[in-house]
């Protein structure tokens, strides 16, 4: 057994788990927290993808015990409170999803995605960067839409920001 | 899966006092290790983390001379400033890996310790003519990647960097599964001070190899022309469901010919 200890969407948590159980089963099974998905459980799909230290990751193909220590933001941390998230607030007016199965995966792929494209995104950059997300409805084109909206809302509440803080 | 012990090691030489226990694996990543146990391919009764060793990461270059550490991430190899101006060749072969959660995780060291037929850093480190440092000794990669999945890797040794110096031109090119994203055939080529090298993945059935026909037609002319009439034998090469030996044949030299071209450009 791992002593696990997290911080997950800004709460310190910690638990015991079987060495063996992956990231992904340790936040929906002992946190509750299941928006993240299990689709493939192979590595290929994405759904599970949660941000570890910053960085988008497999959650599926991580072990609890690998990401002790480490900072943790899952689908549910990213609004604020009844305030959607800018890629989530994208995701509906987009209409980015259909079964909303993959969309927690996409979501957190996109703004890991956004984070490391501030000079922008174009469509071939989203279309590549969602290689290791899989939309088994196909609805990759409003996907693309409402990542690329996304980031430009997202560029300009920077500068907003930026020009209030001068 | 199966169960498993998990250690985190503290130093390098812990590790390599904790992979004493039982039939103990290194974990780095874990991209190809964590599938591998899923499936049951791989059933190691203990795991020896080495992804957190602050000495086994990073990429350094001093001159011509570049150092990875082995616990560096395919993200941070392929985003680094001074590789990318050092060796761009190899920080864009990088970025085709996997997918960005995947390039987030895995590692230089990981990969070339698996030595997938198919992966794609064994065929930048042969082209290079890397050398692999291990916490017992170094080895050349000429020596280094053994067959399919086999290194000169002895029991309980442990990848800590590799080193190369920087060629004059260098490029990867590869043509992907488009499920899995390994290359079915990539091919890196490299002209440095000691001539040209052009290794090629995911097409020998002993997994990575020089291809001596392209080194040869390279040697006196580096130009995709002087590879326009060149036959690559397609004897010892796979076939599989995704591709013939013969059509890997061909895409060998065709990867080689963009290969070169990309590195004059």
């Amino acid at each position: 057994m791992s002593d696990v200890s997290l911080t997950v969407n800004g709460k310190r948590v910690s638990g015991s788990a079987e060495d063996r159980t992956l990231l992904v089963h340790f936040l929906r099974e002992h946190l509750g927290l299941t928006g993240t998905h299990v689709g493939c459980d192979t590595s290929q799909c994405g759904a599970c993808v949660v941000h570890v230290d910053g960085k988008a990751v497999k959650s599926c193909t991580m072990l609890a015990a690998q990401a002790s220590g480490s900072t943790i933001v899952t689908i549910e941390g990213l609004a604020n409170g009844a305030e959607l998230h800018p890629v989530q607030a994208a995701f509906k007016e987009h209409h980015g999803l259909q079964c909303g199965f993959c969309t927690p995966g996409m979501i957190m792929t996109a703004t890991d995605m956004i984070a490391r494209h501030p000079e922008g995104l174009d469509e071939a950059t989203v279309r590549a960067e969602l290689e290791g997300n899989i939309c088994r409805c196909t609805g990759y084109h409003n996907i693309v839409k409402a990542i690329l909206a996304a980031s430009e809302t997202m560029a300009k509440g920077a500068k907003g920001k930026a020009k209030q803080a001068a | 899966m199966y169960s498993v012990n998990y250690h985190r090691a503290s130093s390098v030489a812990d590790a390599a006092k904790l992979l004493k226990n039982g039939d103990a694996k290194l974990l780095s990543g874990g991209m190809t290790l964590i599938p591998a146990m899923k499936t049951r391919l791989a059933s190691p009764s203990d795991l020896v983390d080495v992804s957190r060793l602050k000495d086994l990461q990073g990429v350094k270059v001093s001159g011509k001379t570049v150092t990875i550490g082995a616990a560096t991430t395919h993200y941070d190899v392929s985003t680094d400033e001074k590789l990318r101006k050092a060796c761009p060749a190899l920080a864009h072969m990088a970025s085709l890996i996997g997918d960005p959660a995947v390039r987030h995780r895995g590692t230089i060291g990981g990969s070339i310790a698996n030595n997938d037929p198919a992966a794609d850093y064994p065929a930048a480190l042969l082209a290079l003519g890397a050398t692999i440092i291990t916490n017992k000794r170094e080895i050349a990669a000429d020596k280094f990647f053994k067959g399919l999945f086999e290194t000169a890797l002895k029991e309980g040794e442990i990848i800590t960097a590799v080193s190369f110096t920087a060629p004059a031109k260098a490029a990867y090119q590869k043509f992907r599964n488009p499920a899995s994203r390994y290359a079915i055939v990539g091919v890196f080529v490299t002209k440095g001070k000691d001539g040209v090298r052009a290794a090629v993945t995911g097409a020998g059935e002993d997994g990575v190899f020089r291809s001596r026909e392209i080194e040869a037609a390279l040697a006196t002319n580096f130009d995709a022309a002087a590879l326009g009439g060149i036959k690559v034998p397609a004897k010892g090469l796979m076939s599989d469901i995704h591709a013939s030996a013969d059509y890997r044949a061909n895409l060998i030299a065709v990867m080689a010919k963009r290969a070169v071209a990309a590195a004059n450009a």
